[in-house]
C-alpha cells in the first residue's frame, strides 16, 4: 500500500470504544479456507477456436497470477490478429452451417446443458474465480457462479420463444458476435455476454480479461464437454491489442464491450460507419441515496454492500453515499463501527468479506485517487486491520466531508473507497445524484414508498434499487445511461441488442 | 404508575424503521460464517456458560428439577471441564427446590413470573408473584411484555408494567420476553424492545417457547435495538434467545450474531443467554466430536 499522508482518523490511532470487535475478540474466527484442490489448473492453455483448444499463431503467451499471493497459476495464449482471424472465421461457419438454422428449441437444450453443467462444477468454479480474481470465496460461491448459471438457465427459456417475445416483428439472429469482457464479474460476464447472443442464434468470439482469463477457459471445457458445436463459441485470450482486433474484425457483425468508459469510447470510434452493432456497458459513479426515515441499520448493510462487495470493483458500486443531513452523525458512526467489523484478507477464507484488488495496476490507480481526496481535504477514515503482507489489498476506505467537486466524487474508483457527501432535500438530492458524467445506477432508502416512486422518475440511472443494492436477477434490463454506456443486457431488452428485424408480419 | 416520560415517548420516535428483506439477508450471511477448531471449541464451552437451562411444563415436579439441577451443575459426569451452565429456568413454584439443589453451586435460578406465558393476569397478580418468586431465592425473574396492550395501542401500559416489575424484581435481574413470533413484524419487536429497555430491563429476550421461537432474523432486530440503547444510554442490556434452539450449530449462529453487531463486550454470560431444555446434549455431543473425531450415540449423554 503506498504512504498515505496525514489527516487519517484511522481506527489505528484511536481505537474506538465500539470497534475493534474482530482483533480483541476471544470468538475470533480460526482461517476457514475453501480447498483449492478441487480445480486443477493446467501449466499452460491455448486458444479456444472451433471447438478445440489451439496454440497460438502469435506464439505468444501470458502469465495469469493470483492476486492475493501474485503466485504465478499458469500461462495463457495471447492471440494477434491471425488468431482472432481464425476464431472470427470459426465462428462464421458455425453460423452459416450449424447454429443459424438450428431450431430455437434445440439451441435452449445446449443452454439448458451449459447452465446444468455449471451447477454440477460450482465449487470448482467458485475456487478458481476466487484464485484468479481474488474476490471472496463467499462471493464467487453465493453470487457469481449461481447467477452464470442463472443467465443461462434464463436466456435458454427465450430460445424457441423469440417469435412470440416480439409480437409482429420478425427477429433473426445478427451473425458473428465480438465479445470483450471485464476483470470484475470474469465468468458471471460471460455468462451475461454469451447466454443471449447464443439464445438468439448468434455464434460468438469472446475475448476475456487479460487478468482473469481462467474461468472462460474452464468455461471453454464445460462447452466441450456438453458437445455444444465447435466454433459456436470461441475464446481468445490477450490483452487490449486482442480486443481491438476483434472488435475491428470486418466479419464481426455485432460487438458488445463491458469495461471502462475510455475503452469504450475508443471501440465506438474504431467502429463507426462499419454498420456493426453495439452496446456498451461502462463506468459509473452511482449515488447511494439515504433519506432520515430510512431503515437505518439494513441501509447501513446496504451501503457496505453497495461499496465493499468485489472490493468495490462493480462498475454500478454506490461509490457515493448521499446522506440527508439530520442522520448523518449517527450514519457515520454506525458505518465506522461496521466497518471495524470487516475481514480483510485470504480471498479463499470462507469468512473473508474483502479480497484482494484485482491486479497492481488497479491497486495503484486507487491509491493515487484515495490519495488525491487526501490532497483535496477530505476526511479520510479506515477501519484497523492489518492486510496479507503478499497480493494486493486495500483497506476499506471512508472520506467524509466531500463535495461535488472533488475528483473522488467525480471519478470512478473501482475499488473500496467510499465518498460520503450530504444534502437537504429531495429536489438536492436529485440534483446531486445526477450530477455526474455517468448514469449506470443509483440506491434510494426510505420507508417511505411514495418518495421512491418520486425518486426513481427523475434519476438517470438505469438501475434504480429501493432499499437494497448490487441485486442482481437476469430477468431484469440492466444497462446505463451518458457515459455508462447503451444497450441492456438481461430480461426481455437483453434479447434485442442480438437480433434484428425484418420487415413483414411475424408470429405470435 | 410512573407516566411515560417525554425523554421516552422521544426515544421511541426515533426507533428507526426494519427493511425486513434486508434484515433477513444480513442475519442469513451471519449464519454462513464459517466456525472450525478453535473458534468452535470456545463456541461450544461458551454456549454451556450462557446456558439457562430450562423447563417449563406443567408436569415439572419436584423431583425432575431436582435432576435438572444436577445436570446444570454438572453436564458431563464424566467430564469435569465442562462449565457448570449459567442458570436454570423454571416456574415460580419450583424455585425453592431449584434453590435447594443448587446450593453450593454458581448456577443462578430464573424463574417465570408475572402470569406466563400470556401475562394476563392482573397486574397486582402478576407483580405479586415475582416478589414471591424473587422471595423464594429466584436471581433472575423472566417476564412476558404484554402484548395484548403493546399490540392494542398502549404502549404506555406495557411500559409501566415493565417498569412495576422491575421495581418488584428489587435485587434480581429482569428479562423481558417480547415473544417475537406474536408481534407480527420487525419493526413492533424493534419498538418493543426498545420499550423494555426504556422501562428498566436487565435483558430482552425473544420467546416464551410456548408459540414460535427465535429466528435468526428476529435475534438481529432485538441486537440492533441494543445496540442503539447503549449508544444512546452508555447501558448494556443482554440478550437472551429462547425457543427452538435445539442443535449447537443453531447456537453458534446466536453467537456470530451477537458477536458482529455487539461486538466482544457482549460475550459474557451477564449480557448473553440461550434458554433451551434440548440444547445441551447437543452441545456435548459436538465438544466430544470436536475432541475425538467421531459422534457418540444418544446414550452415552445424561437425559435428566
Amino acid at each position: 500500500m503506498g504512504t498515505i499522508r496525514k489527516r487519517t482518523s484511522s481506527g489505528a490511532s484511536a481505537p474506538s470504544k465500539r470497534g475493534a470487535i474482530v482483533p480483541a475478540s476471544p470468538f475470533a474466527y480460526a482461517p476457514a479456507p475453501e480447498s483449492r484442490g478441487i480445480v486443477k489448473i493446467k501449466d499452460r492453455y491455448g486458444l479456444f477456436i472451433g471447438g478445440r483448444f489451439v496454440e497460438p499463431r502469435s506464439k505468444r503467451h501470458f502469465e495469469t497470477i493470483s492476486p492475493s499471493t501474485e503466485e504465478v497459476l499458469s500461462v495463457v495464449a495471447d492471440a494477434g490478429e491471425e488468431d482472432v482471424d481464425r476464431a472470427v472465421a470459426a465462428a462464421r461457419t458455425a453460423y452459416a452451417k450449424t447454429w443459424r438454422a438450428l431450431p430455437g428449441r434445440e439451441r435452449a437444450k445446449y443452454l439448458y446443458r451449459i447452465a446444468r453443467a455449471l451447477q454440477e462444477r460450482a465449487r470448482e468454479f467458485a475456487v478458481l474465480e476466487t484464485l484468479d480474481g481474488g474476490k471472496p470465496i463467499k462471493e464467487s460461491r453465493d453470487v457469481d457462479v449461481p447467477l452464470a448459471a442463472a443467465h443461462f438457465f434464463y436466456y435458454a427459456g427465450w430460445a424457441d420463444k423469440l417469435d412470440w417475445a416480439f409480437p409482429n416483428r420478425r427477429p433473426r439472429p445478427l451473425g458473428v458476435a465480438g465479445q470483450v469482457i471485464p476483470w470484475n464479474f470474469p465468468l458471471l460476464m460471460a455468462a451475461w455476454k454469451i447466454a443471449p447472443a447464443l439464445a438468439c442464434g448468434n455464434t460468438v468470439v469472446l475475448k476475456p480479461a487479460e487478468t482473469t482469463p481462467l474461468t472462460a477457459l474452464l468455461l471453454a471445457e464445460v462447452l466441450q464437454e456438453v458437445d455444444l458445436p465447435p466454433g459456436v463459441v470461441n475464446v481468445v485470450t490477450g490483452a487490449g491489442r486482442t480486443g481491438a482486433a476483434l472488435v475491428a474484425h470486418p466479419d464481426v457483425n455485432k460487438v458488445a464491450f463491458t469495461g471502462s468508459t475510455d475503452v469504450g469510447k475508443a471501440i465506438a470510434r474504431s467502429i463507426a460507419g462499419s454498420g456493426k452493432r453495439l452496446t456498451l456497458e461502462l463506468g459509473g459513479k452511482a449515488a447511494n441515496i439515504l433519506f432520515s426515515d430510512a431503515p437505518i441499520d439494513q441501509a447501513v448493510e446496504g451501503v457496505i454492500n453497495g461499496i465493499f462487495f468485489n472490493q468495490g470493483h462493480v462498475c454500478c458500486a454506490g461509490s457515493r453515499l448521499l446522506v440527508q443531513e439530520p442522520l448523518l452523525p449517527v450514519l457515520i458512526a454506525k458505518l465506522k463501527d461496521r466497518l471495524q467489523t470487516l475481514r480483510v484478507g485470504d480471498p479463499l477464507d470462507k469468512n473473508t468479506d474483502v479480497g484482494a484488488i484485482n491486479s497492481r495496476m488497479q491497486l495503484g490507480k486507487i491509491e493515487e485517487l484515495v490519495q488525491s481526496g487526501i490532497d483535496e481535504g477530505a476526511e479520510i477514515y479506515q477501519p484497523e486491520c492489518t492486510l496479507p503482507a503478499k497480493g494486493f489489498f486495500f483497506k476499506p476506505t471512508l472520506f467524509l466531508g466531500v463535495s461535488q467537486s472533488h475528483r473522488i466524487a467525480r471519478e470512478e474508483i473501482f475499488g473500496p473507497v467510499l465518498s460520503v457527501l450530504t444534502f437537504r432535500t429531495p429536489e438536492e438530492a436529485v440534483e446531486k445524484a445526477n450530477n455526474t458524467a455517468y448514469g449506470l445506477s443509483a440506491g434510494i432508502w426510505t420507508e417511505k414508498g411514495s418518495r421512491i416512486l418520486w425518486m426513481a422518475q427523475r434519476l438517470r440511472a438505469g438501475v434504480v434499487w429501493a432499499n437494497t443494492f448490487n441485486r442482481f436477477d437476469p430477468s431484469s434490463p440492466f444497462g446505463g445511461y451518458k457515459e455508462s454506456g447503451f444497450g441492456r443486457e438481461g430480461g426481455l431488452h437483453g434479447l434485442e441488442a442480438y437480433l434484428a428485424f425484418e420487415q413483414g408480419a411475424g408470429r405470435g | 404508575m410512573k407516566g411515560l416520560d417525554s425523554g421516552f415517548s422521544a426515544a421511541l420516535a426515533r426507533v428507526p424503521g426494519v427493511d425486513a428483506v434486508g434484515l433477513e439477508e444480513r442475519a442469513a450471511a451471519l449464519c454462513k460464517r464459517s466456525i472450525k477448531k478453535d473458534t468452535k471449541r470456545w463456541a461450544l464451552d461458551f454456549l454451556i456458560r450462557c446456558m439457562d437451562l430450562t423447563t417449563l411444563e406443567g408436569a415439572d415436579t419436584q423431583g425432575k428439577i431436582v435432576a435438572m439441577c444436577g445436570k446444570a451443575i454438572r453436564p458431563d459426569p464424566m467430564d469435569r471441564t465442562i462449565p457448570s451452565v449459567a442458570a436454570v429456568c423454571v416456574y415460580p413454584a419450583l424455585v425453592t427446590a431449584a434453590k435447594g439443589a443448587l446450593a453450593g453451586s454458581n448456577v443462578r435460578v430464573a424463574s417465570v413470573a408475572g402470569a406466563f406465558p400470556s401475562g394476563l393476569a392482573p397486574l397486582a397478580e402478576r407483580l405479586s408473584e415475582i416478589r414471591d418468586a424473587v422471595a423464594s431465592g429466584a436471581d433472575e425473574i423472566d417476564i412476558v411484555l404484554n402484548r395484548s396492550a403493546f399490540l392494542g395501542g398502549g404502549t404506555q401500559e406495557a411500559f409501566d408494567e415493565i417498569a412495576a416489575s422491575k421495581e418488584a424484581c428489587g435485587a434480581a435481574h429482569l428479562k423481558v420476553i417480547l415473544e417475537t413470533a406474536e408481534l407480527g413484524a420487525y419493526d413492533p419487536i424493534r419498538r418493543a424492545a426498545a420499550l423494555a429497555m426504556r422501562a428498566g430491563a436487565d435483558f430482552v429476550k425473544t420467546s416464551t417457547g410456548k408459540v414460535g421461537g427465535a429466528t435468526p432474523a428476529s435475534a438481529l432486530c432485538m441486537m440492533e435495538a441494543v445496540r442503539d440503547f447503549h449508544r444512546e444510554t452508555g447501558r448494556r442490556v443482554g440478550v437472551k434467545i429462547s425457543g427452538g434452539v435445539r442443535q449447537a450449530k443453531q447456537g453458534i449462529q446466536y453467537l456470530v450474531i451477537l458477536h458482529e453487531t455487539l461486538g466482544a463486550d457482549w460475550l459474557m454470560p451477564d449480557l448473553f443467554r440461550v434458554g433451551a431444555s434440548t440444547l445441551l446434549n447437543d452441545v456435548l455431543m459436538q465438544i466430544g466430536t470436536q475432541r475425538s473425531g467421531r459422534y457418540q450415540g444418544p446414550d452415552y449423554f445424561t437425559v435428566d
